[in-house]
């Protein structure tokens, strides 16, 4: 079963904008699913249309096959948001803003507070459970939101921009906790502009540019189509490098070099005519993340509008 | 959802309602006890012992009836008109939007809270009369209807102004320029029967009129118009309010682009 069907959807806002131009999508019952696109190309458009917070203008929407206009309380209750900006009461402590949001959902009041306890703990915020929100770091805050639409043990879990503004470990801790969630069979749907965190977390992938699908495949066919990639290689001497037409090597300074190798060729060939040269690689790392190249390479060929 | 779960999501609307207005209770329930009593020192005691009797009953037995209405209407609009207003304003009005709460419970869950703010500050003004004035009820039904009705009627006025509402100014002008005219104008201080025929006339297209003669009714028994009248009013007023609200969250006017 799909969890989400979008099927031609348009939406044109009040002053004439047209933000999407007839998106259509499938998302997989249990898969994690990158949404992405360069700022106004319609993501959160779209998502404000799957949790209904905005109205489409035209098109069908289903949720685990509950259609959005004839079942829409069913097709809500699949899911569990996580907006872009802070969206709670400031003035409210976590605890409470988890256990009313329970409420909606017609959680009772005991139920709800039993997993408010779950979720806060596990999101290690069960210290701070009754103190007005507004005092919570940004990270905390980030994390409050994603218990608060755990509350209801949604099947669907949209995330928009979860980790922006997190610090680095506090990204891989709730990079774990989200594919965790993930293995236990909640389909999740995750908009980033980390695309190291899209790469690493998704199974699938779709770019939206201009308020158009223009891009709806698997990670790894995506990251297939990448002609080259460029890795930055430590080094104990630049001075002999291999002169070779098959690959090539850009030095950056005397103890580091960049290495742009065609798909068509292996690191071995490298390390093999290197070796040859008595160059001793020390270390080796992508100059960029992979999707992130391709996404570089779309704008380039004109696939994505990057303004 | 089932019935049940209807049951829980409207009860946890209205228990964030009340503790909301509980949690600043400086705020919102002392300074009508405040206000009021300095209504009754003022207009009731030093004032009012000039004035006489009105319809038959001291000067300050006459005006608390109006004044404790005074309260519970101005108190039920502004609980829903800011708690809805700062709900849009702080976005966490997108909490109720995603779950799978229908519309007429929205309004339920809001128009609970501020009928809760209204009948907690009307009880606690007829507390605080009861220093001034010995009350008597002439009928307890008459009584608790009018204020529970009016107390919905205005809780709704509060959700229609608060769902029109762009900034904090929009919630303001209302009570200011419409809700205290009309209440100082709807008789909490006078009989109409003292105003010229014109004027008594022009009072009759105040609801707000209606409301304080049928709580008046409810304590002493007299009314400048029909009690049946003044039931018919409120009840027109909440079915066309009710049914305004409805339409505009429906079409997500002010909360859904």
């Amino acid at each position: 079963m799909n969890a989400i069907e979008l099927q031609n959807i348009t939406k044109t806002y009040r002053g004439g904008v047209t933000a999407l131009k007839g998106v259509s999508l499938e998302v997989a019952e249990g898969d994690f699913y990158a949404l992405l696109g360069p700022n106004g190309a319609g993501k959160s458009t779209t998502i404000g249309i799957i949790s209904s917070l905005v109205n489409k203008s035209s098109g069908k929407v289903s949720i685990f096959g509950y259609d959005l206009d004839t079942q829409l309380e069913l097709a809500k209750s699949q899911i569990g948001l996580v907006p872009q900006e802070f969206n709670f009461n400031p003035f409210e402590p976590p605890l409470q803003i988890l256990v009313n949001q329970a409420g909606y959902y017609g959680t009772p009041r005991k139920e709800a507070l039993i997993r408010a306890e779950k979720y806060l703990k596990q999101l290690d915020l069960w210290g701070k459970r009754n103190e007005p929100a507004r005092e919570l770091s940004g990270g905390m805050k980030r994390r409050l939101m994603i218990a608060r639409a755990l509350m209801h043990e949604p099947r669907l879990l949209i995330l928009d921009e979860p980790t922006a503004g997190v610090d680095i470990e506090l990204r891989r801790s709730m990079w774990l906790f989200l594919t965790e969630l993930n293995k236990q069979g909640v389909t999740i749907i995750l908009t980033t502009h980390y695309l190291e965190e899209a790469e690493s977390l998704c199974r699938n992938i779709g770019i939206i540019n201009q308020g158009e699908l223009v891009i709806n495949t698997s990670m790894k066919e995506l990251i297939g189509r990448l002609d080259s990639e460029t890795f930055i290689l430590d080094v104990n001497s630049t001075s002999d490098l291999p002169d070779t037409t098959d690959f090539k090597f850009t030095i950056i300074d005397e103890r580091t070099v960049e290495l742009e190798l065609a798909k068509a060729h292996s690191l071995n060939n490298v390390f093999k005519l290197l070796t040859e040269k008595g160059i001793e690689v020390k270390s080796l790392r992508n100059k960029s993340n992979r999707l992130e190249e391709l996404f570089l390479e779309l704008v380039k060929n004109g696939v994505i509008d990057a303004k | 959802m089932l019935n049940k779960q209807y049951v829980v999501a409207v009860k946890s609307i209205w228990a964030k309602e009340v503790n909301r207005f509980l949690r600043i209770w400086v705020q919102t329930l002392v300074p009508p006890a405040i206000t009021m009593s300095l209504y009754f020192v003022i207009f009731g005691n030093l004032i009012g012992e000039r004035i006489g009797e009105m319809n038959g009953f001291s000067y300050m037995a006459f005006i608390v009836p109006g004044l404790i209405m005074m309260s519970v209407i101005t108190n039920s609009y502004s609980n829903v008109a800011s708690s809805f207003f700062s709900a849009k304003f702080q976005r966490n009005i997108e909490e109720l939007l995603v779950a799978p709460v229908p519309n007429y419970l929205i309004i339920f869950g809001y128009v609970g809270g501020g009928v809760a703010r209204g009948l907690m500050v009307g009880f606690i003004v007829t507390l605080v009369s009861l220093f001034f004035v010995d009350l008597h009820i002439y009928n307890v039904l008459v009584l608790i209807a009018s204020v529970l009705c009016t107390s919905i009627l205005f809780s709704i006025g509060g959700l229609l102004n608060a769902i029109f509402a762009k900034t904090f100014d929009d919630i303001s002008i209302i009570p200011t320029f419409v809700l205290t005219p009309l209440t100082y104008l709807g008789g909490v201080f006078y009989s109409i029967s003292l105003l010229p025929d014109f004027w008594q006339g022009v009072s009759h297209f105040n609801p707000v009129f209606y409301m304080i003669n049928a709580f008046r009714y409810g304590f002493l028994g007299v009314s400048d118009v029909p009690i049946v009248w003044s039931f018919v009013v409120i009840f027109t007023f909440i079915i066309v309010g009710y049914s305004l609200v409805a339409i505009l969250l429906k079409k997500g006017a002010g909360i859904r682009s």
